[in-house]
């Protein structure tokens, strides 16, 4: 505790001699951490701070004092020497034995935060462009979590909120004190799962499943962010978890089970247009609207113009297809069979259909989708 | 060229444009290396500029995501292989013939043709952003599989990069053969300057790593076009041998760039301090175990790609250990200066810059080093700050320093004192304001490549952005500087430094004839 308070000191001192600017607001240090390794990483973060401040002053004292005392134009005369195997051999050493001083609580937490066994829930992340999604392995949910900050506000249209960027619409819900395992992957590029708070980093990687893990200490949120260039959408994919207690975390898993059905259907009806079109609009913002824009005029070449676009305004048939599929030409349209249900997907395409300037007054049934997955 | 001459070809050459198109002097060439350097340093800076226009306030307010990606991966394409490579390179050839007494390069038209790969290179990668899709947008680094995802811009930053990779590795063999074979007699390895032992070391880095960078972009091409599936998981492939292989060629890339830098330092400091080098003999071998360790670290760049434990542990402890051979130069540069007569003109200045800051980059190199406290900073804005305080701070200053050094015996004239005075203290000023608070950003979090924040970080951006401006309107004043000095600067005297003690200063007439040392001299 007392390394803290002393590293705090330091970088405050830093600060103001940098740029005369410290104030209680200005975030100088790692964030305190919400888990007991993130502790110890941060209490290694002090420990080599102080190291090398004080190598620093020691070696840049000698160099200044020379500055001024050992300089021309105070007459001082130049020496001559030029070796000195003793001091050359003491320079090399010592740093030898600090480094083993800092490699020892280093691989100590190394071994730590690499320990994945044991856990007492796992839940696995899938990094998408640009959304991340989450599978609770022991419980059975499932959803995607995307940017719910809205587009006028990155446009500079309306007023910031208080947690820009970084909040969205379905975080993350862990109970508090469990040792949360994570297995990280993705569908398509590298990301990179990252919650300072909870000292968590972990590469996704498509075809490849990795793991980390934490223990949060204290309920709350904490936010953080993809942190591997993923492409154009890359620093708009933030994570937030909530670590809440037991109870409320037995409580939400309830309410997701139940709240399942949302994305049920009823097989014997036929949907109108407009039922289809105003469902369609709340999946269109969340995963396709990055690319096609929220007026659906796309930037093209690379994201085609769905106002007026070939294949929303051509045969639904192929307007299905790549929307299930993806694009056998355009790397960067996903297919999006695995992630949306075949409400969600006769939704979509509907609304595609029937909004964004464009009004072919077709629609798509959740049973064609069905049937066109098979 | 007239006939008359022919019996004096080798002192003929032409004039005009076609002077520097067919040159093998090694002056000319060098001159040239500097100056595409130079014009790419501004080129490289104008899309830094607009990167921190984009980050000056939180929103997207002056360009798009995408042409965002774009500005980082070719600032940081140019920066590396078209300004700072180059310069050393430039530096290569104007000082080693004349440090180790020889008459030229041990291959003049292949200098040539080093050179004159650059342009279309630097070119290639200009031109990436006008083809549809622009250009690249996958960072310096081109992580798989972003780039299968990329348009045609892609292709030409890969062509680009196998270029400049061709022309740094005929560069290479040149100065090897240079500095092995064209020596002065009673010039032997250990009483070479040690800018020269540094290009040595430096070359065979190069001509070990090149090679490696363009397997690494070969097999991106052939992922992209010619189905091929080295880093697709689907095909059988890994994503991450893309890294390996990238940062097998990176972190030698590293010393590559600064390596050079040391030996400017190593020649500067001594000058100044009118005191000789100490400890030549440790700095050759420090330099020498620098070079070998960095190619048994790449790893240190993928500390959460989630290799094995045991893996990150070998990464840790190998990387720590780079400490002690940088340790030992930083020690003996401060030795040098300890009981010496100094005095501070522009290239001591910018020594001394260099020596201050790039030990805090090394610093922050350290805390990096260890595996838990990079698993926090890995990725954001700490590692930016990081290697910009090695990269601009280390490798910039000392080409900076380089130049206001050498400048008199290259052209015959001074720089203005004061103006080079001038320009040291800005750079250093607003080089601070724009990436000692990047360590913060870093430190709370915020990733790098990202084009749009959270409020929390919003005032040390703008702090940033105004650095950085300040930053590169200081070197604009380089410019004139250097064109004063040409045009109208006074006539240098013949060693205007009093302890530059190499071949140029003490065999050669100020400015350095068209050709010198035909006739070798005797060192003793």
């Amino acid at each position: 505790m007392r390394l803290k308070a002393f590293s705090r000191l330091l970088f405050l001192a830093t600060a103001m001699l940098m740029a005369g600017l410290a104030s209680a607001e200005y975030q100088l240090n790692l964030k305190p951490a919400k888990t007991a390794l993130g502790e110890a990483v941060y209490d290694l973060h002090t420990l080599v701070m102080i190291i090398i401040t004080v190598i620093f002053i020691g070696v840049f004292g000698f160099m200044f004092y020379a500055i001024f005392k050992h300089r021309k134009s105070v007459g001082h005369q130049a020496a001559h020497f030029h070796e000195n195997t003793t001091v050359e051999i003491v320079w090399t050493v010592i740093p030898v034995f600090i480094l083993i001083g800092l490699a020892w609580p280093a691989t100590k937490a190394l071994l730590e935060m690499r320990d994945t066994s044991a856990p007492d829930m796992t839940i696995k992340v899938t990094g998408y462009q640009w959304k991340w999604g989450y599978e609770y392995l022991d419980d059975d949910v499932k959803f995607y979590s995307s940017l719910a900050t809205p587009r006028d506000q990155i446009q500079g249209d309306a007023e910031k909120g208080e947690h820009y960027l970084l909040e969205v619409d379905k975080p993350l819900v862990v109970p508090v004190g469990k040792k949360v395992r994570i297995l990280t992957t993705a569908n398509d590029v590298l990301h990179a799962w990252y919650v300072p708070e909870l000292a968590v980093k972990q590469d996704a990687i498509p075809g490849f499943i990795r793991d980390t893990w934490f223990q949060a200490e204290e309920t709350g949120t904490f936010r953080g962010q993809c942190a591997e260039l993923c492409g154009k959408e890359h620093g708009f994919m933030p994570i937030v978890v909530n670590v809440v207690s037991e109870d409320d975390y037995k409580i939400w898993v309830a309410e997701q089970k139940s709240a399942g059905g949302a994305a049920a259907y009823d097989p014997g009806k036929t949907y109108s247009v407009a039922e289809l079109t105003s469902a369609g609009e709340a999946v269109y913002k969340a995963h396709c609207v990055a690319c096609h824009q929220p007026n659906g005029s796309g930037m093209p070449p690379t994201f085609p113009a769905l106002t007026g676009g070939m294949i929303s305004t051509g045969p639904i048939a192929n307007h299905l297809d790549i929307v299930l599929n993806g694009s056998k030409k355009n790397p960067m349209m996903a297919a999006f069979g695995a992630q949306l249900s075949d409400m969600e997907i006769a939704a979509v395409v509907t609304y595609e259909r029937n909004a964004l300037g464009n009004s072919l007054g077709d629609s798509l049934q959740p049973g064609e989708v069905a049937a066109a997955r098979k | 060229m007239e006939a008359v001459h022919e019996h004096d070809h080798s002192h003929d050459h032409p004039t005009g444009l076609m002077r520097w198109v067919t040159t093998t002097n090694h002056k000319d060439i060098g001159t040239m290396y500097l100056w595409f350097s130079f014009a790419m340093f501004m080129v490289g800076g104008v899309m830094a500029l607009i990167i921190r226009t984009e980050l000056f306030q939180p929103g997207l307010q002056v360009v798009q995501p995408e042409f965002f990606n774009q500005m980082t991966t070719l600032h940081g394409l140019i920066m590396v292989f078209g300004a700072i490579m180059p310069a050393f390179v430039g530096f290569a050839n104007w000082q080693i013939p004349m440090m180790i007494g020889a008459p030229d390069m041990a291959f003049p038209r292949m200098n040539n043709w080093s050179f004159w790969l650059l342009p279309p290179a630097g070119t290639l990668l200009v031109l990436s952003m006008f083809v549809p899709g622009g250009s690249a947008g996958v960072g310096w680094t081109m992580y798989a599989p972003l780039t299968v995802q990329q348009g045609m811009g892609m292709d030409l930053v890969i062509f680009a990069v196998h270029i400049l990779g061709m022309s740094s590795i005929m560069g290479s063999i040149n100065i090897v053969t240079t500095i092995l074979n064209l020596r002065a007699p009673g010039m032997t390895m250990m009483k070479m300057p040690l800018f020269v032992w540094t290009w040595l070391i430096t070359a065979y880095l190069l001509i070990a790593a090149m090679p490696v960078l363009a397997g690494a972009v070969t097999m991106t091409l052939t992922d992209r076009h010619f189905g091929t599936h080295f880093f697709n998981a689907a095909g059988g492939g890994d994503p991450v041998l893309f890294q390996h292989i990238f940062w097998f060629f990176g972190h030698p890339e590293v010393y590559i760039i600064a390596i050079p830098a040391f030996g400017v330092i190593s020649q500067v400091i001594p000058a100044f301090s009118r005191k000789p080098l100490f400890g030549y003999a440790s700095m050759v071998y420090a330099t020498a175990s620098i070079a070998i360790l960095s190619f048994l670290v790449w790893a240190h760049h993928m500390y959460t790609v989630g290799m094995p434990v045991e893996a990150q542990l070998y990464y840790m402890f190998a990387t720590m250990l780079i400490a002690v051979p940088t340790g030992v130069k930083v020690f003996n540069w401060v030795a040098t200066m300890w009981k010496g007569s100094m005095t501070f003109e522009t290239p001591m200045l910018f020594a001394i810059g260099f020596l201050f800051l790039f030990t805090l980059g090394g610093f922050t190199g350290l805390v990096l080093a260890l595996t838990p406290v990079d698993v926090q900073l890995h990725d954001t804005y700490y590692v930016v700050a990081h290697f910009h305080y090695v990269m601009v701070a280390g490798a910039l200053f000392s080409a900076f320093a380089g130049v206001y050094f050498w400048l008199p015996k290259w052209i015959g004239k001074m720089y203005d004192e004061t103006l080079g005075k001038w320009h040291f203290w800005l750079s250093i000023i607003f080089f601070n304001l724009t990436f000692f608070v990047q360590h913060f950003l870093g430190l709370a979090g915020m990733p790098r490549r990202i084009p749009d924040y959270s409020l929390q970080f919003a005032d040390f951006n703008m702090i940033s952005s105004i650095g950085a401006f300040g930053f590169g309107l200081s070197q604009l004043l380089f410019l004139y500087i250097l064109i004063k000095a040409i045009r109208s600067g006074e006539k240098a005297p013949e060693k205007p430094w009093d302890g530059a003690d190499t071949l140029e200063w003490t065999h050669l007439p100020t400015p350095a004839p068209y050709h010198s040392f035909e006739t070798p001299p005797t060192v003793k």
